[in-house]
């Protein structure tokens, strides 16, 4: 196990590297000067010269590289320029409601998707099992933003019972803030669910017919248990690997979801902070959701250890 | 593929309903993309503000926006766009991820083991992500849609190209093709490639639905296609202010986009059942 858990973490921590270079170049080598980005083009020579200074531009590229890393590493991720805070606060800030909406979709789209799955497998073939499907392949094709758009013209525009938008705070209270999510987070959800069912039937039925789980079923088992306890804990790589691959996903969807329902999240603030060519704000946020995903990816390498222990003895 | 392997392929082909459905509904976006090159009901660039927001009528099939736009024109206007950066996203993705795929599966070593790192990075940057930062520093538009779409999809088509080259390569007659004194590149053109086509084609299918639905999304946020060009995901955005009364501007761009990657996706599943039964879902 150590052997794969190492060479698993070295790729990690390559990969977190390069990311950060690549970010680095395209958004402070590669467009000449960010402080004519940021200020636009009628800005005066002086204004840019001390925004230069104040960002460090006036260092060599190697020196702003290693200044961005070590300031990361030690929680100073630079000051935003349209807010005049720390990049680090504003971050702190918005997760606050990024990372509820983001962990709600992901339970709801679990809780909702893997029972599902392996219902259809206990229907194989017969009417639930058709009608699961068909309502799981349009599910893939429905794009979040317009199935939240069609979430706000009827639960909000139709019968009123949640606003078209915005956040009330956490301070406003568990239900109220609740509330304002739940239509984020099904939006984000529901066509989640949709993939992973398939994923999950698909892997279910696969193991089914494995001899072990006949020989479940022979001892006694009911037909249920044989499911659950054997095929489905035996399927659980695939879908794993799924719910790894859609953690990512999800956190771009954010970025999309947190739009169509006006949330301040991080994924507003990103989009804002383009609209304002704030590249601090910009670059800090991309290298935190890429190292996101990629150390979401890394989890999901420990959970196989977990759930196959074949895995263990060293062979990856 | 010759004569008789094609016509038993549309033999196959008929008899299986995704096939077909997902086929007549691609054929219908593709039609409907590439007639809007040369026919439009009205020209999408023309305003008739004192005809805003009509209701389907006999003069304008699905309505009018908030400009007076011709609603109809601009989803076909719109299909062509979507299908274009599509294509080029996936063109692009392809033409570096499958060379990087067979690579890795002929040199194996160390060579495979970079490509592969190189897979496992780019799969960090979901195609939003990289959107986001070419729109920070190069503004928004099209180019920077099919450049995200299309690094995202690099990793993609160089871990199929691999898995499926792999499996060739354990075959006798690469052995026999090497045997008879045929190169690396010889062997990987004329024996690993026609092997795998099939799972390419495939794989196309349904990254160019991804493609559709992340087309979409970039245009929603307004980092793709740009203004006055009509796009879906645009429309939905503009849509979604006047949603108290002109509800019906929010849900025909949608539907645009669902039936269009619906259609690819049966296309992508029935070609995968007919073209290589191994690979098929199972039933």
């Amino acid at each position: 196990m150590s052997i794969f858990l190492a060479k698993r973490f070295f790729a990690l921590v390559i990969t977190l590297l390069v990311a950060s270079l690549v970010i680095f170049f395209l958004m402070e080598i590669l467009p000449g000067d960010p402080a004519s980005i940021i200020l636009g083009v009628g800005a005066q020579e002086d204004t840019l010269a001390a925004l230069r200074t104040e960002m460090g531009l006036n260092n060599s590229a190697p020196e702003r590289y290693f200044r961005w890393i070590s300031g990361i590493l030690s929680g100073d991720f630079g000051r935003s320029y349209t807010y005049d805070i720390p990049v680090s606060t504003l971050i702190l800030e918005r997760l606050s409601l990024s990372l509820p909406l983001a962990l709600l979709a992901i339970s709801l789209s679990t809780l909702l998707a893997i029972p599902i799955g392996v219902l259809a497998v206990a229907n194989h073939k017969r009417i639930a099992d058709t009608g699961i499907m068909g309502l799981a392949q349009l599910g893939v094709a429905v794009p979040n933003f317009w199935f939240a758009i069609l979430l706000i013209l009827f639960f909000s525009v139709k019968l009123g019972w949640f606003s078209a938008g915005g956040f009330a705070g956490w301070e406003m209270g568990l239900a109220a803030a609740l509330k304002s999510l739940t239509l984020p987070a099904i939006s984000l959800a529901l066509p989640q669910a949709a993939i992973l069912a398939r994923v999950t039937r698909s892997a279910v039925l696969e193991t089914v017919r494995e001899d072990f789980v006949r020989t479940a079923r022979a001892k006694g088992l009911s037909r249920n248990a044989a499911l659950w306890k054997h095929a489905f804990r035996n399927a659980l790589i695939p879908v794993v690997t799924i719910l790894g691959l859609q953690l990512s996903f999800l956190l771009a969807g954010t970025i999309i979801i947190e739009n169509v329902f006006y949330l301040p999240g991080l994924g507003r603030l990103l989009f804002q902070a383009i609209a304002q060519r704030d590249l601090v704000v910009v670059k800090n946020i991309v290298i935190l959701l890429a190292a996101t995903v990629v150390i979401i990816n890394f989890l999901v390498d420990m959970c196989y250890v977990a759930i196959d222990p074949r895995l263990r003895g060293g062979r990856a | 593929m010759n004569e008789s392997m094609l016509s038993e392929f549309w033999r196959n082909s008929l008899h299986h309903r995704s096939f077909v459905i997902g086929l007549i509904l691609s054929f219908i976006m593709l039609f409907t993309g590439l007639l809007s090159l040369f026919w439009t009901p009205f020209p999408v660039e023309l305003l008739d503000i004192p005809h805003k927001l009509e209701s389907p009528s006999a003069k304008h099939w699905l309505g009018t926006d908030h400009f007076g736009r011709d609603v109809f024109s601009m989803l076909m206007v719109g299909a062509w766009n979507s299908m274009l950066v599509s294509v080029f996203a996936i063109g692009f993705g392809s033409l570096i991820g499958v060379p990087l795929g067979a690579l890795a599966a002929a040199k194996r070593g160390w060579v495979e083991e970079t490509v592969m790192r190189f897979n496992d990075f780019a799969f960090a940057f979901p195609a939003l992500l990289t959107a986001v930062m070419l729109s920070a520093v190069y503004g928004p538009g099209t180019i920077n849609s099919v450049l995200a779409i299309g690094i995202f999809n690099i990793p993609v088509f160089a871990r199929i190209t691999r898995g499926s080259a792999l499996s060739i390569y354990k075959r006798e007659f690469i052995l026999a093709a090497r045997t008879a004194g045929k190169g690396e590149f010889q062997i990987a053109v004329e024996h690993i490639f026609p092997n795998i086509v099939s799972v390419l084609i495939v794989q196309v299918t349904i990254q160019f639905a991804l493609g559709i639905l992340a087309e979409a999304g970039l245009s929603y946020l307004g980092l793709g296609t740009q203004p006055p060009i009509p796009s879906w995901g645009k429309m939905l955005s503009e849509a979604q202010t006047m949603m108290f009364f002109a509800p019906q501007l929010a849900i025909l761009p949608g539907l645009a986009i669902v039936l269009t990657v619906l259609g690819l996706n049966l296309l992508g599943d029935g070609l995968r059942d007919i073209l290589d039964p191994r690979l098929s879902r199972v039933r």
